[in-house]
């Protein structure tokens, strides 16, 4: 084994770039500040008119304009900003050629209604307004630009055009788990020896009313508007939902050994990543939570580590009553008394929700996490949940010593992704 | 260029052991086969007119799909797709194998689901009529959108209604992206099995084109067919794709896990290969698929191409330049039969070839240009081409089993 090889014998994957905005901000340093300092991004929705809604708060990013307004063209904008910062600080490739493929984590796509209301103006008054109708205006030339940017492919292919990625850029979807399967496929294609760097992106700008509508209507939300800051609360009592916010994270992956070769400074390893679907419900957990028990575990063995060297989770920790419980059924099944003790705390008590964007954001704050030697705090933390005893470093952030993390992320249609990030090689 | 899958000595051989297809000319490999030598077409030039549509043959999703719980959860597309998958399964002997099932990886190649077509309508109407008050859209949205319609839309909840209804839990992923999708849930699926990441998989798509959503996306950019239906390589100045309905999937394995559990192959699964041509210049796609083609492998005079062109343009022109290069091979364009399927057309053309390689021949040309010739010869290499109608290229080598 050399030392550019883990203990299996595969490349060693490390971080060389990392960049993050949520609705604390833009970029590492203004994230982890608030991040660290237990600051919530969540406010009240000013950028639509909230009157009928149920939840009226979300972590959304209204200091990067927009207009008009689309969430893909928003995504599209956070994922520019994240990856910007990653690649700057990897220093790896020249200004617009990045040596390694793309993989993209990014919400669905369809045309959103600011568009479907344009056609409904071309059509005008004076005709029953239908699909037969909407047909009978899009063509011709007029809305030429929608075809791009409502295409799924469309982010990605951005992406790929500005930061000069090689190959056919993947856009991908594992629900709130696609941040984390975006870096999966990276740390994948490394191993294999068929690219030295991979970026891995994932970005979400899905805070427009209908989105917001369809989470409602699943009873997903936190309706607990006022104060905004105080709505997200994972593993408390008093929990009871999520909220929606929106972000991007990045990362530059490279092998160790080309990170070496070009003196790159290395900012933590993706030791190991693990996942496993559940057929249960397309909303909801195996009651037993086998699936999360398998993912954890898969995710262990992929690093080859055991649940006692983990000395932080970041949690999914979304702060619905399900999600919380199952994940404490999950991590107790696997850590056994160790549960109680290793720290667990949940990014999204501040920055809220980040949907298709979560699993990289929150990888971000892992490696952060490990560079600071600090664990960030899980904020809203008053009434704790009995059923559900984790140590989740209640409100304020800790000095700790942390070497191995694990990063969670589990979504709708039975996606599970867990991640293990470490400080140096293992 | 992404080499996910460059020849190499030591990589993994990858069979294909199970194919489930359920297209507008039927389900099962016997009916697509039929349908295909007997060059049936079954188009709709009426029902979406003036736009013309590939409707899917009636199919009993209650043999794939036994909870009627399950298909009332689902959008057309989904319903269709966990079909397919269900086929696919059936076909690789591994339906109901929960051992297989439970260690199984999925790829699948996704768009998204129907919008409720009359609660869009209404809302437009009573916003033409100056209903226009702050929070009119909110309340007509939080009344009149179906709780469940979201998960029914939701691109990975096609994977994830495969999981539920036949219990593939290995792992699930999905790739968006149209046309391009298709090819990277293959090249990805192989590449994986080729390095030991894997040993089996279950990849494929769904497509459904009887809908005026999606058309209203391509008419943006002029790109659907009208008026009236012709062979894609015929379609001259009258260019575009006529939206198809289908579902096709595939189970790869390594040839050792095959063996190990006495399955046979249709064909193997030599090479996925895929690039992003920029599309700036004319000849950049022509370039590109040359390029793809040095790629492949080792290719004999005599492979036969079957390739998902859209009838788009000016990408089919661009295609139709690499063709003119490879005048001797046996070309069939899967878009003439079964429409354009978007992230569905690759995994088609894979199945299709796979198809035709265990058949022994390949299905006649259907086809009035003359680009597509007969050919008696049984197959042992077949190319598989897709090139999206906007950005996206990819190949895949697919040979008889040695």
């Amino acid at each position: 084994m050399s030392a550019t090889r883990d203990k299996f014998g595969r490349p060693i994957v490390v971080v060389t770039g990392m960049g993050v905005v949520t609705s604390l901000g833009t970029g590492k340093t203004d994230n982890w500040a608030k991040l660290s300092a237990g600051e919530s991004g969540i406010r009240t929705i000013t950028r639509f008119p909230t009157d009928g809604l149920k939840t009226t708060m979300a972590g959304s990013i209204d200091f990067v304009p927009v207009e008009p307004f689309s969430s893909t063209d928003l995504s599209e904008r956070l994922a520019d900003l994240a990856t910007e910062e990653a690649v700057a600080q990897s220093n790896l490739g020249t200004k617009g050629d990045f040596p390694g493929p793309l993989f993209l984590a990014v919400a669905p796509v369809e045309v959103e209604w600011p568009q479907r209301q344009e056609l409904g103006r071309a059509i005008g008054n004076q005709t029953e307004i239908n699909y037969d109708e909407m047909l009978r205006v899009s063509g011709g030339g007029k809305f030429a630009p929608y075809h791009r940017r409502f295409l799924f492919g469309s982010v990605a292919d951005h992406l790929a055009e500005t930061f000069g990625t090689k190959g056919s850029p993947i856009s991908l979807s594992t629900a709130c788990a696609s941040g984390a399967t975006a870096i999966q496929l990276g740390v994948e294609a490394i191993r294999r020896g068929e690219a030295d760097a991979a970026l891995c992106v994932a970005t979400d700008g899905s805070v427009n009313p209908e989105a917001l509508i369809r989470f409602s209507l699943l009873s997903a939300l936190s309706t607990q508007n006022d104060p905004p800051s105080a709505a997200v609360k994972p593993f408390a009592k008093n929990r009871d939902g999520f909220v929606m916010a929106e972000g991007a994270g990045a990362l530059v992956l490279e092998s160790l050994e080309s990170a070496t070769a070009r003196g790159a400074r290395i900012l933590g390893v993706l030791a190991g990543c693990g996942e496993l679907a559940d057929s249960f419900h397309r909303t909801r957990s195996s009651p037993d939570g086998k699936p999360i028990i398998g993912c954890v575990r898969n995710a262990l063995a992929d690093a080859g580590v055991t649940a006692e060297q983990i000395d932080y989770i970041n949690a999914h920790g979304t702060g619905t009553p399900e999600n919380d419980k199952m994940e404490y059924l999950g991590i107790s099944t696997v850590f056994g008394e160790r549960a109680s003790e290793v720290p667990v705390s949940s990014n999204k008590s501040m920055v809220g929700h980040t949907l298709s964007a979560a699993g990289a954001v929150e990888a971000v704050f892992s490696l952060l996490t490990l560079e600071h030697q600090r664990i960030p705090p899980t904020i809203n933390y008053d009434v704790p949940d009995p059923s559900i005893p984790f140590d989740v470093v209640p409100n304020k952030a800790r000095d700790a010593r942390v070497t191995t993390v694990m990063s969670n992320s589990f979504g709708f249609g039975g996606q599970n992704a867990s991640l293990i990030i470490t400080g140096e090689p293992i | 260029m992404t080499d996910s899958s460059r020849p190499n000595e030591s990589a993994t051989e990858a069979w294909i052991t199970g194919i489930g297809l359920a297209t507008s000319l039927g389900e099962g490999l016997d009916a697509n086969w039929d349908g295909l030598n007997q060059q049936r077409v079954n188009v709709d030039e009426k029902g979406f007119a003036p736009y013309v549509v590939h409707p899917l043959a009636p199919v009993s999703f209650d043999a794939q799909i036994p909870k009627k719980g399950d298909q009332r959860q689902m959008e057309a597309w989904q319903r269709i797709g966990t079909y397919a998958a269900g086929l696919a399964l059936d076909s690789a002997g591994i339906k109901g194998n929960k051992d297989i099932l439970a260690r199984m990886d999925m790829i699948v190649a996704a768009g998204g689901g129907e919008r409720d077509l009359a609660v869009d309508s209404a809302i437009l109407n009573a916003e033409a009529k100056g209903n226009a008050a702050p929070g009119f859209l909110n309340e007509r949205l939080m009344s009149d959108l179906r709780p469940t319609l979201f998960l029914a839309q939701l691109s990975n909840l096609l994977a994830g209604n495969i999981a539920i209804v036949h219990g593939v839990t290995g792992s699930s992923r999905t790739f968006m992206g149209e046309e391009a999708a298709g090819v990277d849930a293959a090249r990805i699926a192989l590449a994986r099995i080729a390095a030991g990441q894997s040993d089996i998989a279950l990849v494929g798509a769904a497509h459904n084109g009887e809908r005026k959503d999606l058309l209203v996306l391509y008419e943006f950019g002029d790109f659907n067919l009208k008026n009236k239906y012709a062979p894609v390589w015929a379609r001259g100045e009258q260019s575009g794709f006529a939206l198809g309905s289908g579902g096709a999937f595939l189970v790869i394995e390594s040839r050792k896990h095959a063996e190990a559990r006495g399955a046979k192959p249709y064909a193997r699964l030599s090479n996925v290969v895929a690039d992003r041509a920029a599309r700036k210049n004319p000849g950049d796609v022509t370039a590109t698929l040359n390029k793809l083609w040095s790629k492949l492998g080792k290719l004999d005079d005599s492979a036969a191409i079957i390739t998902g062109a859209t009838g788009a343009e000016p990408v089919t022109s661009e295609e139709r330049a690499f063709l003119a290069a490879h005048p001797g091979a046996a070309v069939r364009a899967t878009g003439t039969t079964f429409g354009h399927t978007l992230e569905t057309q690759f995994p088609l053309g894979l199945a299709l070839a796979a198809l035709s390689i265990s058949r022994g021949k390949l299905f006649p040309p259907n086809d009035t240009s003359g680009l597509e010739i007969e050919t008696a010869k049984a197959p042992s290499q077949i190319v598989v081409i897709g090139a999206g109608h906007w950005r996206g290229e990819g190949m895949a080598l697919v040979e008889a089993p040695r």
